[in-house]
């Protein structure tokens, strides 16, 4: 086992909503009204349903309730367990499976108000994610803005199944917003389930959903790069959250080997996939699909031929590691310092701002 | 994969050992050569109607092709006619030169992935017919592959039982964008009846299903249509892993074809790894994912992995098995994996004769 060390960043936390009624106190009359007279029940994705094991870990799982909504749990279970400074919280409530922008909008804001007010105020080391109703790029940017004052938020967050791929020039102006503002944009595994959960259709099992996650970023990390979201914005940095990252060696061979074969197609992107790559994109740690075999693992972290990729993550509560394993075996102290401490400074601008202004 | 153009490329290479090249594409050389194998009645609904598939596009693909029919450009037949429809010209340009002793057809415009699926029976028909009169009859290095109405799984299972025992056909083959995920049950008489018969079914990249290319709906670019593949083909296999098609058909063995391999180790992982958190819910898988991927899954090699390191191509190929890769080529397509320079130095020669020839004669039962 690799031990962590302190003074971290834990890049992917998920405090859940209690329920659809716990935002109630965040919204206006109007859609408090929506939310009860129409008798709208909890919004729980399929993506994550709340009694699977990967919801959480069985040792996690509280006696009543949804797993990761009592700050308490998540302070002794992970943030001290882990002595972490810095926790980055990703709520995956299911607020963008609704098919009208207006109310996405309206749930969007409630649950920024809610991660701002239950989490972040509650406890020094929580930063947290703006969630954005992506069917309106305009609500979106307005949403990033009018939460980006507060210097607690770190990150945009989308999810890596939605309505469009994400290096649409539709999407551009999020990209814009979040540069400006020295935010990132966080990419979760998920999806608005406003198109089939793989690219041929839908399965019949929720292990299929979430074993096609990881095809899901690859799909979206082809659109962003070809697209040309990092020529127009060289500055900005994406962070792909549960998305695995083994897959990333062979999938980046064989993007290079089309890009170099038919780039007259995008001749925009202005350097190789991976450089773009290594220069704007990065991974949570966790899940690690891979065999807990020392030898295998380093072979993979010499296939990505990069240290600076991988930020650390619990994905708590998640089901993704037993015990303080957190971290695979078989990793050098240099490593694990760099993918506790050095790649998430260096990926967030908010933390590092914080980081140099504080002991 | 770059070289478009090569004027003198039929004789500038020769090679002294034989390969097997598991991937080439058929091609009509005119528009009604498929006449004489079908009824009257679809000569004019072809005239009147045309092909419908899961597209807009009554010609072409929705996705332009970086060049014409994504054939290399020196792959036009002196006669005349697209690329890869004149036999003496692909033995001139390919079976020759590169000592092809065994060349496995796979015909991409076949009838497959149509909408009216009378039609796509009796196209695959035809083009099961016609493999056979105008190439492997003709030349006894080229084996054909079934072809087969894949969205009527009855027909489907029909058409590979009227084959069966012909010599002329190696394996069964498929499309890997359907209407649905290849594991789900409409497609199980196909599966049944290709593990009757004893042929492998080969799922080959490329296809319109009517779903969105991702998850997140439809990209952009032909670069994203291409590279795409392997994350589709990574979602067929999983459906077929997890809908427990490989425990239901003990025998059958399946051919991932033109998706590349290299992405095959870190799914079986992700599987395996899902696999022991959530097996109560596929309790009709009794081993881990990537058993049934090691026993029932061989892959052709075009379009060759191509990391800048060739320690790390071997790494992955162990991952694999080196008793699980057909060497393939694409002909005519403009991504053409040349023999002489797909296989890095370092590789021993029973694995690289393996890779070339052994694995495809065991695998298409030519030994």
């Amino acid at each position: 086992m690799t031990s962590p060390i302190a003074g971290g960043v834990d890049c992917d936390l998920h405090p859940a909503v209690p329920h659809l009624t716990s935002l109630l106190p965040y919204m206006n009359d109007y859609w408090r009204d929506q939310v009860t007279t129409r008798g709208m029940t909890d919004l729980v994705s399929q993506s994550y349903p709340t009694h699977s094991p990967i919801s959480s870990r069985p040792d996690w799982r509280p006696a009543q309730g949804k797993p990761g909504a009592d700050l308490a749990d998540m302070q002794k279970q992970a943030l001290d367990r882990f002595g972490v400074r810095f926790g980055i919280c990703n709520p995956l409530y299911g607020v963008q499976m609704v098919f009208s922008e207006d109310m996405q909008d309206a749930f969007c804001r409630a649950l920024n108000d809610w991660l701002a007010k239950e989490w972040l105020d509650k406890d020094d080391r929580l930063r947290g994610s703006i969630v954005i109703p992506t069917q309106s790029v305009e609500k979106s940017v307005a949403e990033i803005e009018r939460c980006a004052g507060d210097r607690r938020f770190v990150q945009v967050l989308m999810l890596v199944m939605g309505d469009m791929p994400l290096g649409k020039r539709a999407y551009w102006p999020i990209y814009a917003t979040a540069e400006r503002l020295g935010l990132t944009i966080g990419i979760h595994a998920g999806s608005a389930y406003h198109n089939p959960p793989t690219s041929i259709g839908w399965g019949s099992y929720h292990i299929e959903d979430y074993v096609a996650q990881a095809t899901a970023f690859q799909t979206q990390l082809t659109s962003l790069i070809v697209e040309g979201v990092f020529a127009r914005h060289p500055n900005l940095k994406m962070v792909m959250l549960e998305s695995g990252f083994t897959w990333l060696p062979a999938y980046l061979w064989r993007l290079h080997k089309f890009w170099r074969g038919i780039r007259m197609e995008t001749p925009w992107v202005d350097r190789a996939p991976l450089e773009i790559v290594r220069s704007n994109i990065r991974f949570s740690l966790q899940p690690v699909d891979a065999p807990p075999d020392p030898a295998t693992l380093n072979r993979l972290f010499d296939h990505m031929q990069s240290d600076e990729l991988l930020l650390f993550s619990t994905d708590y509560p998640h089901w993704q590691f037993d015990g303080d394993e957190v971290l695979p075996p078989g990793l050098s102290p240099d490593l694990v310092r760099k993918i506790m401490i050095d790649n998430p400074f260096a990926t967030y601008g908010r933390l590092q701002a914080v980081k140099e202004t504080t002991p | 994969m770059n070289v478009q153009f090569r004027p003198e490329s039929s004789a500038s290479v020769s090679i002294e050992t034989a390969i097997a090249d598991c991937d080439i594409h058929p091609a009509r050389a005119t528009k009604d050569e498929l006449y004489p194998y079908l009824a009257k009645r679809w000569h004019s609904h072809l005239e009147t109607y045309g092909i419908q598939a899961y597209h807009g596009m009554m010609e072409g693909p929705p996705y332009p092709k970086a060049q014409p029919n994504a054939s290399r450009r020196d792959a036009w037949p002196p006669e005349g006619g697209p690329q890869g429809s004149s036999l003496s010209f692909m033995q001139k340009q390919l079976l020759d030169p590169y000592n092809v002793a065994l060349g496995v057809l796979n015909p991409l415009a076949s009838g497959q992935g149509l909408r009216n699926q009378d039609l796509a029976g009796a196209l695959c028909s035809a083009i099961n017919d016609w493999q056979i009169e105008k190439w492997t009859s003709k030349d006894k290095r080229l084996k054909a592959s079934i072809v087969v109405p894949n969205e009527d799984g009855v027909a489907a299972a029909a058409e590979i039982r009227k084959r069966a025992g012909d010599p002329n056909f190696v394996q069964v083959l498929l499309l890997s964008r359907n209407v649905e995920p290849l594991g789900q049950r409409r497609y199980w008489p196909v599966y049944e009846a290709a593990q009757e018969i004893g042929l492998p079914v080969g799922v080959h990249a490329f296809g319109f299903g009517g779903n969105p290319l991702t998850p997140s709906g439809w990209p952009s670019f032909y670069i994203e249509e291409m590279v795409g593949h392997a994350q589709c083909q990574q979602t067929v296999l999983a459906s077929l892993v997890l809908e427990g098609v490989f425990e239901r058909f003990p025998k059958l063995k399946m051919v991932m074809i033109e998706a590349g391999f290299g992405w095959a180790p870190s799914l079986a992982w992700r599987l395996d790894k899902s696999f022991e958190r959530l097996h109560s819910e596929v309790p009709h898988l009794k081993r881990k994912p990537s058993e049934y991927i090691r026993d029932h899954v061989w892959w052709t090699t075009q379009p060759m992995e191509d990391p800048e390191r060739r320690d790390h191509l071997f790494q992955t190929i162990e991952w694999i098995g080196w008793d699980r890769l057909l060497f393939a080529t694409d002909y005519p397509h403009w991504d053409f994996d040349e023999p002489s320079r797909v296989l890095p130095a370092g590789v021993s020669e029973a694995n690289r004769e393996a890779f070339y020839l052994g694995n495809a004669k065991k695998l298409y039962g030519m030994v």
